[in-house]
C-alpha cells in the first residue's frame, strides 16, 4: 500500500490531485482511497489531502501519519511547515519549485528522493493560470509510478471535460521535466 | 451490468437513490451530508431523476415533507446529520408510528456544543428510540448497497417502517473509493414498485396521524413495537435477495477472526474496518482476539449477538457517543443487558472512541485490547469506561 | 373511538393506527358537555352566517332557507355564537344562552 499526502493551499486543487490519483488507480483495477483533511474549506489556507493505493482491499479508515510520498503544490508552504513530517525512510518528496532540484535539495534532511519541477511555469504556459494540481500529478506519477500515466486520461476527461486535453498536456510535460536528487540525512 | 467505478461515497449514495427511483426528496443541506443532496438536486435538475426535489427551510420541514409525501404514496428520501437530525427529532417518531417507509441517510456527525462538524454517533444515539430500522455501514460499497436494501425492506408490506442508514460523516461521506454499482434493470428486479399499505387517497379516505386516548395508546405502541421486532425476517430476506442479485452477503452481526478468541471487540460503522486491521496485527502477535461488528442497530439483533459473543471471556464494546450520566454508554448498555443472564457471564469493558472527529488508529485498538486483557473488574463500578485518548 | 374499538387488542390496531372510517368523530356525541344551550330567535336573524363560521365545533349548519340550525348532539354550549352574532352589536343576538336545567 502506498500512502500519499498532498500539500496545497485552498483553491489550488490538492484534493483534486488526490482524487485523480485514486480514480486512476481504481480504473487500473486497484483499490484506492482519496480524502481531504476533513474540515471547513478556506481559499488560501494550507490544506492537506490524502490517498492510499493498494493491490488489496483497503480497510484502514484512520488518517495518514507516515506517508510514503509527499506532494507539495506550492513551494511557499516549505517556509511555513515541515512537509517531510512523518515521511517514511526511503520515501519520496515531490515539490513544485522554480529552484533546480540540486539547489532545493540543500534544505532537506530526510532519507529518500526529492523530485522537483517548475509546475507553476508549465501551468501558466499551458493552462493559462497557475493551478498546478494536474501538472504536479504528472511529476508524482513519474517519481512514484503509483499508476500508469495513461490511466489518468479517463478521470481527467470525466473531471475537466473540454479542458481535459490541456490539463493532460501539462501533466505529461511535468512528467517529462521533473528531476530527481537523492537526499541523505 | 455491474460496473466498478471510483467515486465519492456520498455520490454513490445519491446514485443509489436515483436507481431506486425515488419520487420525492426533501432535504436541507448540512455538513457532512451535503454532497449527497447536492448530487440528488443535480440529478433532478438535469432530468436524470424524475422526482420532486423539495428545497425546505429546515430539517423539521424536510422530515415533515417526506412524511406527507410518503403518506400520499410517494417513494420518499431525505438525508441529514447532527443538528439536522436533532431538529427532525419530533417528526421521526411520527414517521415511524404512522408506519411510513421513508429512507434516510444520516452522515453521522457530533452534536454541538461545542460546534463540531466531525464524526461521531451522538446524533443518531440521541434519536435511538425513534422506532426506525437502523443500519450502520462500514464502507462506501455497503453505503450504496444499504441505500437500496433500505428501500426494499422499508416498503415491504410486512414492514412498512422508515429506515435510517448510518454512515460515518467525512470518514465515509467524503471518501473516494471503488464502488460496484448496479443498473436500473437489476434494481428494478430487487425493489418492487411501491405499494403503500396506507395511502392518502380522496376516493378511499382514511385519517392518518390521529389522536389516541389512554385506553388506545398502549395497544398502538405495542403494535408499532411488534412491527419493528417482526421486521427482522424481512431485513434478513432483503439481504438474502441482495446476495442472490449481487453476491454481496450481509448479516445483522458479522464476525472477524472470532474463532478461538478469548477477547472480542465489538464495533459499529467504519470503526470495524480499522479494527479488523488491528485484529490481524494482534493475531500475528499470538493474541486470541476477534472482532464482532454490529450492522443492524434496530431492531437489535439479540440472538445473533449472543451467538457471536458466546464463549468470549472478555468483550470490549466500542461506543462513539457518551450517554451522559448513564450506567453505560449506548452500545455497551445494550450489550451488557443482553449478556446479564449468560453463564459464565463475560467481563465487559467499554471504550468511548472517536468523539467529534478524533482519529481512531490501529494502535488505539491494540492498546484498548491489551488493557482489557489485564483487567478483570466485572462487575466494575457503575458508569466505568475508558475515554480513549483524552488528556487527563 | 367507538365502544367496539375499546375492546381491540394490539393485534387489531390497523397499520399506522389509521382511522379507516374517516369522519368517525361524528359518532362521538359531545352535546352532554353542555351546561348552557343556545336558543335561536329567528326574528332577529339577518342570515349573515357569522355564527356558522365561528362555531368551533361545526355544530351549526345552515338550512336551505338560509337560517342556522344548532346540532344539539354536538354543541358544547360555549356561547361563541351568541357573542359573535352580527345582531348582538345592537343588543339583538339571535342566540340566548339558557341553562340546561330549564330543559329538564
Amino acid at each position: 500500500m502506498i500512502e500519499t499526502r498532498f500539500h496545497g493551499r485552498g483553491g489550488q486543487g490538492a484534493v483534486t490531485s488526490a482524487e485523480l490519483l485514486a480514480l486512476a488507480a481504481i480504473q487500473e483495477g486497484k483499490f484506492a482511497q482519496a480524502f481531504p483533511s476533513f474540515g471547513p474549506e478556506r481559499r488560501g489556507a494550507p490544506v492537506l489531502a490524502f490517498s492510499r493505493v493498494a493491490e488489496e482491499q483497503i480497510r484502514l479508515r484512520s488518517q495518514i501519519y507516515d506517508p510514503d510520498v509527499v506532494l507539495v503544490l506550492d513551494s511557499s508552504l516549505l517556509e511555513i511547515m515541515d512537509v517531510t513530517e512523518g515521511l517514511k525512510a526511503g520515501g519520496t518528496l515531490v515539490v513544485n519549485s522554480k529552484q533546480p532540484v540540486k539547489e532545493l535539495a540543500s534544505r532537506f534532511h530526510f532519507e529518500g528522493s526529492l523530485w522537483a519541477v517548475d509546475a507553476t511555469h508549465i501551468a501558466r504556459e499551458l493552462l493559462g493560470r497557475p493551478i498546478t494540481n494536474t501538472t504536479m500529478l504528472g511529476a508524482l506519477l513519474r517519481a512514484t509510478g503509483i499508476v500508469d500515466i495513461d490511466s489518468v486520461s479517463e478521470p481527467l476527461r470525466h473531471r475537466f471535460g473540454l479542458i481535459a486535453a490541456k490539463n493532460e498536456k501539462a501533466l505529461r510535460e511535468a512528467y517529462d521535466k521533473v528531476e530527481k536528487e537523492e537526499i541523505k540525512p | 451490468m455491474s460496473k466498478r467505478i471510483g467515486m465519492e461515497v456520498s455520490i454513490a449514495v445519491a446514485e443509489a437513490v436515483k436507481l431506486a427511483n425515488a419520487d420525492v426528496i426533501a432535504a436541507y443541506p448540512i455538513t457532512p451530508q451535503t454532497h449527497i443532496v447536492e448530487h440528488l438536486s443535480e440529478l433532478v435538475a438535469d432530468g436524470d431523476l424524475d422526482a420532486e426535489y423539495v428545497c425546505v427551510e429546515s430539517e423539521h420541514s424536510a422530515m415533515s415533507a417526506v412524511v406527507g409525501a410518503s403518506a400520499a404514496g410517494a417513494r420518499s428520501y431525505t438525508a441529514t446529520a447532527s443538528q439536522g437530525l436533532a431538529l427532525m427529532h419530533e417528526i421521526l417518531f411520527i414517521a415511524s408510528s404512522m408506519r411510513l417507509p421513508i429512507v434516510m441517510t444520516v452522515a453521522n456527525r457530533a452534536l454541538s456544543g461545542p460546534l463540531s462538524i466531525w464524526n461521531d454517533h451522538s446524533d443518531v444515539m440521541a434519536s435511538r428510540d425513534c422506532g426506525w430500522i437502523q443500519y450502520f455501514v462500514e464502507n462506501g460499497q455497503e453505503a450504496f448497497d444499504h441505500t437500496l436494501i433500505a428501500f426494499r425492506v422499508a416498503e415491504d408490506p410486512e414492514v412498512s417502517l422508515p429506515v435510517i442508514v448510518n454512515l460515518d460523516g467525512f470518514i465515509l461521506s467524503h471518501m473516494i473509493e471503488p464502488h460496484v454499482l448496479l443498473d436500473d434493470e437489476e434494481v428494478a428486479r430487487y425493489i418492487p414498485p411501491f405499494r403503500p399499505v396506507n395511502r392518502l387517497d380522496p376516493d378511499n379516505p382514511v385519517t392518518m396521524g390521529d389522536f389516541a386516548m389512554p385506553e388506545f395508546y398502549t395497544e398502538v405502541k405495542k403494535s408499532q413495537e411488534m412491527a419493528l421486532r417482526n421486521s427482522r425476517a424481512t431485513i434478513d430476506k432483503g439481504w438474502q435477495e441482495f446476495a442472490e442479485l449481487t453476491g454481496r452477503k450481509y448479516q445483522a452481526v458479522e464476525t472477524y477472526k472470532t474463532e478461538g478468541a478469548e477477547i472480542l471487540m465489538l464495533s459499529m460503522g467504519a470503526l470495524g474496518e480499522t479494527a479488523s486491521v488491528a485484529v490481524d496485527r494482534m493475531r500475528d502477535q499470538g493474541l486470541p482476539v476477534g472482532l464482532v461488528k454490529l450492522r443492524l442497530w434496530r431492531p437489535f439483533p439479540s440472538d445473533d449477538l449472543l451467538k457471536a459473543l458466546g464463549g468470549a471471556k472478555k468483550i470490549v464494546v466500542m461506543d462513539r457517543a457518551i450517554s451522559f450520566g448513564a450506567a453505560a454508554n449506548p452500545v455497551a448498555a445494550e450489550v451488557t443487558s443482553l449478556l446479564y443472564d449468560t453463564e459464565p457471564r463475560p467481563c465487559i469493558f467499554n471504550s468511548v472512541v472517536g468523539l467529534g472527529g478524533r482519529d481512531v488508529r490501529v494502535e488505539d485498538f491494540e492498546a484498548i485490547v491489551k488493557k482489557a486483557m489485564q483487567g478483570h473488574s466485572y462487575p466494575g463500578p457503575v458508569g466505568d469506561y475508558d475515554l480513549i485518548g483524552v488528556r487527563e | 373511538m367507538t365502544s367496539k374499538e375499546k375492546t381491540w387488542t394490539w393485534r387489531d390496531i390497523p397499520v399506522g393506527a389509521v382511522a379507516e372510517n374517516p369522519g368517525s368523530s361524528s359518532e362521538y356525541l359531545t352535546g352532554g358537555w353542555r351546561s348552557q344551550r343556545p336558543v335561536f330567535t329567528p326574528d332577529n336573524c339577518v342570515q349573515c352566517g357569522v355564527c356558522y363560521i365561528y362555531c368551533p365545533d361545526a355544530s351549526i349548519v345552515m338550512t336551505p332557507e338560509g337560517y342556522p340550525e344548532i346540532l344539539l348532539d354536538y354543541c358544547k354550549g360555549c356561547g361563541i355564537c351568541a357573542r359573535e352574532c352580527y345582531m348582538a352589536t345592537f343588543g339583538l343576538s339571535c342566540f340566548e344562552m339558557v341553562d340546561e336545567e330549564e330543559f329538564r
